[in-house]
């Protein structure tokens, strides 16, 4: 019993730990966008207004990616254990 | 300018309303909130439950919040519009008409001259999300890091886009599901759920991750300065000096920055979401037939 609780808390911890992976997209593609639009701004400075507040926009919309991944994430740290280790007990219980 | 004795005491009332509701948000979470928890990372608190026939309703710190919030908003646009006049008397005439004139413009810009009246609508999104964001500035729970709230929102958004998709008959609706083939159809039928989730996990992730981290950071320097600081004698001791300041910082760009950003951008893409959903140019070609045939019967 309480091996099988165990391997549900390293395995949920473990899978927050690989779904963060994809923090590294979103890390690359703003970046990128970032660069751009400081290159932008030092070619066309009177246009820094309308500039950074579309980088901000873009940056937030690549940011999805990361967030549908911390959400997971979140999941399985806070929510996912909970709920399969009640599902393992009532199993238990019930053999 | 001079002003009425009446007028300074309506006045008056409108800032104690505006204080009002979240002093009551703070006496409700000191009151709530066993002192035995320590920091901890936790969802909305259930005040208490409702009955229903298929799922209980909870109503939790995240509708309090929201609430209560929007009593604090609603008794600071009275408090703006106060004294409205013609003629500029009061200072905050001006904020208040830079307010409606930036939202006018901004909404303008990004959807039309048709939308114009959307205005309203994304300044009281924006300043909801604003003030729920910011309420955890003040200890209070942040609406916005509970996925129902912002959830709510954002099907509420989805019904404005499916009724804009609409707007030229529910069959035109279908066929452009089987853009550019047919064969895309479920795809297309897809992605037109994938635009509430993004926008809801977009604003509830960003907050979200803020209070994680700074619950973190709080957790990690308070032990730290039990380790360092624990030698001093009785309470001081037990004090955690680091947390006094350091997460502050923090909390710049986490509570402040990211809260009003976050509010931003969900506005930004209200508006771009609806105002692209809406077939303009066969809308109108539409509506002239129905005149033209109008006239010639």
């Amino acid at each position: 019993m309480e091996l099988a609780i165990g391997l549900i808390l390293g395995a949920c911890a473990l899978g927050a730990g690989m779904a963060m992976i994809a923090g590294i997209g979103p890390g690359i593609g703003e970046g990128n966008a970032v660069a751009k639009a400081c290159e932008a701004i030092g070619r066309q400075p009177e246009c820094k207004g309308d500039v950074t507040t579309t980088m901000l926009m873009g940056c937030a919309i690549a940011e999805t990616t990361g967030l549908y991944a911390l959400v997971i994430a979140i999941l399985l740290i806070f929510v996912a254990p909970n709920i399969l280790v009640n599902i393992l007990v009532n199993t238990m219980k019930s053999l | 300018m001079k002003t009425s004795r009446r007028f300074q005491l309506l006045d008056i009332f409108y800032i104690i309303m505006m204080i009002l509701p979240l002093a009551i948000g703070m006496v409700i979470q000191i009151l709530t909130k066993p002192l035995s928890e320590g920091i901890t990372l936790t969802g909305a608190r259930i005040f208490f439950t409702i009955p229903m026939p298929l799922q209980d309703f909870y109503i939790t710190e995240s509708q309090i919040n929201s609430l209560l919030v929007t009593v604090t908003i609603l008794f600071f646009c009275l408090y703006m519009v106060h004294g409205l006049n013609e003629r500029v008397q009061l200072k905050r005439q001006h904020f208040a008409e830079l307010i409606v004139q930036s939202v006018d413009k901004l909404v303008v810009e990004n959807m039309g001259e048709y939308f114009k009246g959307y205005a309203p609508f994304i300044i009281a999104m924006l300043a909801l999300s604003a003030f729920s964001s910011l309420s955890s500035l003040i200890g209070l729970f942040p609406p916005t890091s509970d996925i129902n709230v912002v959830g709510g929102w954002a099907i509420l958004v989805f019904i404005l886009i499916t009724y804009y998709k609409m707007k030229c008959g529910p069959l035109y609706y279908l066929k452009s599901f089987t853009e550019p083939i047919a064969l895309l159809a479920p795809i297309n039928f897809l992605s037109e759920f994938a635009t509430p989730i993004s926008m809801s996990f977009r604003h509830y992730g960003n907050i979200l991750s803020g209070t994680v981290i700074s619950t973190l950071l709080a957790v990690g320097l308070s032990g730290l300065s039990s380790m360092i600081l624990g030698w001093l004698p009785g309470v001081l001791g037990n004090i955690s000096w680091l947390r006094v300041g350091i997460p502050a910082v923090l909390s710049i760009y986490f509570d402040v920055f990211s809260g009003c950003l976050q509010a931003f951008i969900f506005a930004m893409l209200t508006m771009m979401n609806v105002s692209g959903a809406f077939p303009m140019d066969e809308y109108f070609e539409r509506k002239q037939k129905k005149q033209a045939k109008k006239q010639l019967a």
